[in-house]
């Protein structure tokens, strides 16, 4: 067996694509037996919120593939051409996207993003929330799940200084 | 035929999934029990392998049954 090995994370963006790395990095860590630690700043602590509402941005993702989750396989394998025009300002476009891509998701078996929080709760990852982001967003400590731990950048550093893994996401 | 004492379909399931079930699984077995592991997800035939050598435990054997990916794992200490 190889010996202890430790992660640090950044999660700093909250749409639902940018979701899922830290959470699937880490729970995959933790079941390595890795001590991991995810600090969550910015745009990333509303994922730990009690209920995550977090969706994708198509209009901020031009590489985003725009494909349909139902039909023939030749109609799933369509990219639609959504111009700008429309993923930016037809109001609605993002909870459509998220709509389809969440069903992508669970027609793949891909867990979801709060299965994913779970599990990473259940192997030990621990969740540092960034107090800064807090009172700049005007976010109260009740919002989150419990097992949050509350800290700035040098409680996250403190860790990330002997971590072999850092990661930026 | 392997013996096998525990067993876990994850079939279905995309990354990580099968690798998180099957490491929640085997922690309730002992040391030199063998736990049976069911995937679907093509990824699981290098990740499976992958996470036993990093935490300790063995892979004994792995193989297709139809569209399924089967891997015998030996718990380690």
């Amino acid at each position: 067996m190889a010996e202890k090995k430790s992660m640090a994370i950044i999660a700093s963006q909250g749409s639902l694509d940018w979701a899922y790395p830290p959470f699937i990095l880490a729970s995959t860590a933790a079941a390595m037996d890795m001590d991991v630690k995810i600090f969550f700043t910015f745009y990333g602590l509303p994922l730990l919120k009690k209920k995550i509402k977090a969706k994708v941005s198509p209009s901020s993702n031009p590489a985003m593939p725009m494909k349909m989750p139902f039909g023939p396989k030749f109609f799933q394998g369509i990219d639609w051409p959504i111009p700008n025009v429309v993923s930016g300002n037809v109001p609605g476009f993002e909870s459509v996207a998220t709509g389809l891509m969440k069903k992508t998701f669970k027609n793949k078996g891909v867990a979801t993003v709060t299965e994913l929080r779970d599990m990473c709760e259940q192997l030990g990852v621990e969740f540092i929330g960034c107090q800064m982001t807090m009172d700049v967003f005007g976010f109260e400590r009740e919002e989150f799940i419990d097992c949050v731990n509350i800290g700035g950048a040098a409680t996250f550093l403190e860790f990330a200084a002997d971590a072999d893994i850092q990661l930026f996401i | 035929m392997t013996e096998y004492q525990g067993e876990i379909d994850c079939s279905g399931m995309n990354c990580p999934m099968p690798v998180l079930k099957t490491k929640l699984k085997i922690d309730t077995m002992v040391a030199g029990q063998i736990l049976r592991v069911v995937a679907t997800d093509p990824g699981a035939c290098n990740d499976m392998p992958a996470w036993a050598n990093r935490v300790g435990h063995t892979l004994v054997s792995s193989g297709e049954e139809g569209d399924k990916f089967i891997f015998y794992i030996q718990r380690g200490e």
